[in-house]
């Protein structure tokens, strides 16, 4: 039976169209593993070639990798609770219950999106601390450790914009106090957080605003700097493994 | 002619170099431009947030000793020896809305567990500021007015 499988699965990667969508072949060579990484536009951002120690569980307690997951579970459970969730007051909270009671999977796809994005909260923090004592951030990885700066800020602000959004008592003290610290910026700390409430109070302008940037504005800057994450790794030279240099 | 041909290349990179310069300096009034139109479209110019002038009704609604909170309007109703005062129940802290405890006599915040006295001086907790005292006022009708965005010193009384 896997036998036949696999029979099958290689004559489909023979087949004309398969050919037409992967163009580096069957093989078992390092050429052909080496074209099917560079010529795929996700996998192209990685080097084609990594050493097996970045492998092992003790580098990186795969904290990076765990936190790309959690971003992705966030996007495909985020988008489906859009379609229930309407940004006004007081319709947000009342939705947000819908969710909870009325909608068919709704509690599941609501807890799993609260739940990754706690988890996300403290992989990234995980993965900044084991970046930092292994000294990953070192030459010539000091950039990337840059943008990972601004990913915890990209992710911190992900979750404080999605703390208003269920609209009830919590979120509303929340980002009353949230933004009041907000205002303790020398000078234009008002102005601040006039510009991000849309006005003086937690309102409903400041419901839609929280709402575009966690849906629409972070996610794509959160997108925009994970792939350069990733590709500075294969710039800088794969993962930090802590083995000796070669030029040393 | 190499020396010519020198000249006529300078000149050459000059005028990119001009070019550069114009292109980027357009650039920079345009990106300047698009701050201030960004920043405009961002400020609301007009808001629909409820009117700081509440009317608190007759003042004999207020029996003489007691506070008497408005939740939704963010303001305490006094009643004191020396007359009327409305203080705000934002704290000064962080902004969230305390509750009079009747029981205890003191003004109580919920978050970070400020506390204030009847007159609004902060008896523990991290709030910097005592409770601001609002302007009040009667009104041709003889309703108790409070204004919540206009701040007066602390210690004065309305006298009916």
């Amino acid at each position: 039976m896997a036998k036949a499988l696999e029979a099958y699965v290689n004559e489909l990667r023979e087949t004309r169209i398969w050919r037409s969508v992967f163009r580096s072949g069957m093989g078992a060579t390092n050429l052909h593993r080496a074209l099917a990484v560079q010529q795929n536009i996700f996998l192209h951002l990685f080097s084609v070639k990594m050493r097996r120690a970045a492998l092992n569980f003790s580098v990186t307690w795969y904290l990076g990798t765990l936190s790309l997951a959690t971003f992705l579970i966030l996007v495909a459970t985020g988008v489906p609770l859009m379609l229930y969730y309407h940004p006004s007051v007081p319709q947000a909270y009342a939705d947000m219950k819908d969710l909870q009671f009325v909608v068919s999977a709704g509690v599941f796809l609501r807890n799993l999106h609260r739940w990754s994005a706690h988890a996300m909260v403290l992989l990234v923090f995980a993965h900044m601390f084991k970046v930092f004592y292994r000294g990953a951030y070192r030459t010539p990885r000091e950039f990337n450790w840059v943008i990972g700066v601004v990913l915890l800020l990209i992710t911190l602000f992900l979750s404080y914009t999605g703390y208003l959004l269920p609209w009830d008592q919590l979120a509303y003290w929340a980002i009353t106090v949230g933004s009041n610290i907000m205002s303790a910026v020398p000078l234009l700390g008002k102005k601040m957080r006039f510009l991000m409430l849309g006005g003086n109070t937690v309102n409903a302008n400041a419901l839609l605003r929280f709402y575009v940037l966690h849906c629409v504005i972070l996610p794509l800057a959160a997108i925009l700097f994970i792939g350069i994450h990733f590709w500075r790794i294969r710039k800088d030279g794969g993962l930090h493994t802590g083995e000796a240099k070669s030029h040393e | 002619m190499p020396v010519e041909k020198n000249t006529d290349e300078q000149e050459r990179c000059t005028r990119r170099e001009t070019f550069v310069k114009l292109g980027l300096g357009t650039l920079g009034v345009a990106g300047a431009g698009a701050a201030m139109f960004g920043y405009e479209f961002l400020s609301p110019n007009v808001l629909y947030e409820p009117s700081p002038i509440t009317n608190a009704g007759k003042p004999d609604r207020y029996p003489q000793g007691t506070v008497t909170a408005d939740p939704k309007n963010g303001i305490y109703v006094v009643h004191g020896p020396e007359g009327f005062y409305a203080l705000s129940a934002v704290c000064t802290h962080l902004g969230c809305l305390t509750s009079w405890s009747p029981e205890q006599g003191l003004i109580a915040c919920p978050c970070h567990g400020s506390k204030f006295n009847a007159e609004g001086v902060k008896t523990d907790g991290p709030a910097p500021r005592p409770l601001a005292w609002l302007r009040v006022w009667l009104s041709d009708e003889g309703d108790l007015m409070v204004d919540r965005s206009t701040t007066i010193p602390a210690r004065q009384f309305l006298r009916t």
